[in-house]
């Protein structure tokens, strides 16, 4: 199975305070890789500095074989690495049609009606509030949208941080479905992710951060059945 | 009380001035909207235009409405330049050091505007600068009517811009939610550059408009954007339709001012409104509550 996305020895941080410290991951094509870990571990800063908005300090990021660690957001958008970050930061002013079109803005502008129309087929709610401005959204729907932006560029990486933050625990169960639903389709996932359980069921192999650091990482079951991933890791 | 015989133009009068001011106040508040800085360079920006304005007609016989084509464009270019490459390299990031580079900006231009046509005030004649046009009991100039619907029609060019143009909602994105504007490959640099070259484009054309009725030194500019600040805060700083009610307004506030406090007092009914918004509404008119 080919490397889609490649990371080794990724260090970054803020001002002077490193917080990833030297961090080797891998995500295959059509996989979807859990990355887990307790509040502060760094989960967040890998996202931003895989995505280009904080630019790394040390280290390599390949992406299709491109080294992209150098690159700016917009360009790493453009090449299909997607980010749908946590607290969702969708456009508030805007309507949710224009959120989606924004969507395309780097990536299958061609191509923004049928994606659209495979948004809406993914998630009906959208498209009964296409004109609603997204700011007056419910949680749920405003995560919808988040995601839906995202699918809107034709991922072939798409990161979620936390989709599950917030949602009550039907709308969780249904997002599960979804990542499934979506990797079906061909696109590989890093999903950060609190819901522990719920993440290692759906993913194929997982990595567990704390305190900037991989210290556990193999196959979904390996990680789920180790004595140390609970008591050491999670915080639980 | 005054009677309509005078009060009517007075009014007239105050909302064809005030439409030039909703003009530089467009700048200014689009500049603030999605950079969140206040442009101290925009006074001396607008200085520039009015010189280059004036030199178009001097030197290449260039009438102000003509000029005002190329300069726009030429406005435009410079003001995403001076974003791209001079306020937003210097700024590293920090809202502190735009506001010191713009300020800085401003301190060299007028200078430098000052060393080449010293403090020397100039005006430009047009065969139509003294026109008038009967409205009902007022004589109305004519380059202010003119101005008047040349503002309407850039501020609804503005509007379509904003709402239809994937450039317009990329703007908007990046004002309001700027990391998941970079999250949706938008290139914030650029849209910043594009929005500061839009407010410059504004000064051009405010320049073109008011070259016809007044004059030019290199301090010129300076009256238009004290007014227009006070424009931005009582239309909501960032809104486009409260810059283009508020100069309206405030075109009418200075008139009827001076009318009944003078004319050289005009301006002091302009500064009790500014005060009396940051008092009792400091959101503005159409500004979004915290
Ligand atoms: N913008 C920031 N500036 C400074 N420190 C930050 C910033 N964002 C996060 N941090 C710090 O980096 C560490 C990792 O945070 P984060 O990546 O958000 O963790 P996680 O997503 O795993 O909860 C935390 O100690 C946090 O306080
Ligand atoms: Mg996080």
């Amino acid at each position: 199975m080919a490397e889609l996305l490649a990371i080794e020895g990724l260090q970054a941080g803020y001002g002077a305070t490193e917080i990833l410290r030297g961090i080797d991951l891998a995500v295959n094509e059509n996989e979807i890789v859990a990355v887990l870990g307790s509040n502060g571990a760094g989960k967040s800063t890998l996202n931003r500095a895989i995505s280009g908005v904080l630019p790394p300090w040390r280290g390599t990021i390949r992406f299709e074989g491109k080294a992209i660690e150098r690159a700016r957001p917009s360009a790493i958008v453009a090449q299909g690495l997607i980010h749908v970050p946590e607290g969702r930061r969708i456009f508030p002013n805007m309507t949710v049609a224009e959120n989606l079109d924004l969507g395309c803005y780097a990536r299958a502008r061609a191509r923004r009606a049928e994606n659209r129309a495979r948004v809406f087929g993914i998630f009906p709610r959208l498209a009964e509030r296409q004109a609603q401005s997204a700011g007056t959204l419910s949680g749920g729907e405003q995560q919808m949208l988040a995601i839906g932006r995202g699918l809107m560029a034709e991922p072939k990486l798409l990161i979620l941080d936390e989709p599950s933050l917030g949602l009550s625990p039907k709308l969780v169960e249904e997002l599960f479905a979804l990542i499934q639903r979506i990797n079906a389709q061909g696109i590989a996932l890093l999903l950060v992710e609190q819901n522990v359980m719920q993440s290692l069921e759906v993913a194929r192999r997982a990595y567990v951060l704390d305190n900037g650091a991989i210290v556990l990482q193999g196959s979904a079951a390996d990680v789920r059945d180790d004595p140390d991933l609970k008591r050491a890791y999670l915080g639980m | 009380m005054l009677s309509p015989i005078i009060l009517v133009p007075a009014v007239l009068n105050g909302l064809l001035t005030g439409a030039v001011y909703a003009l530089v106040a467009l700048g200014l508040t689009l500049i603030y909207g999605v950079l969140h800085i206040i442009n101290f360079a925009h006074g001396a920006l607008l200085t520039c235009a009015m010189f280059a304005a004036f030199f178009a007609h001097r030197l290449l016989g260039l009438d102000p409405y003509l000029a005002a084509l190329g300069l726009t464009p030429v406005f435009f270019c410079l003001g995403y330049g001076l974003q791209r490459f001079v306020i937003g390299p210097a700024a590293h990031g920090e809202d502190r050091n735009i506001l010191l580079v713009t300020l800085g900006l401003a301190v060299v231009i007028e200078n430098a505007l000052l060393y080449a046509f010293r403090a020397d005030t100039r005006t430009i004649n047009l065969p139509y600068g003294f026109d008038v046009v009967e409205v009902g009991p007022a004589f109305l100039s004519v380059p202010r009517v003119i101005g008047f619907g040349v503002v309407i029609a850039v501020a609804l060019a503005l509007w379509l811009i904003m709402r239809f143009t994937d450039t317009g909602k990329a703007i908007r994105a990046v004002a309001r939610e700027k990391l998941g504007a970079e999250l949706s490959g938008i290139d914030v640099a650029h849209i910043y550059a594009v929005t500061f070259g839009l407010g410059t484009a504004c000064l051009a054309i405010a320049a073109c408009l008011l070259l016809p009725t007044y004059y030019v030194n290199p301090h010129a500019g300076n009256a238009f954007v004290l007014i227009a600040f006070t424009i931005v805060v009582l239309g909501g700083m960032g809104s486009v339709a409260g810059a283009l009610l508020g100069g309206l307004i405030i075109g009418v506030v200075e008139s009827l001012s001076g009318l009944y406090l003078g004319e050289s007092l005009g301006q002091v009914g302009i500064f009790i409104i500014f005060i009396l918004v940051l008092l009792f509404r400091p959101s503005g008119l159409f500004g979004e509550r915290a």
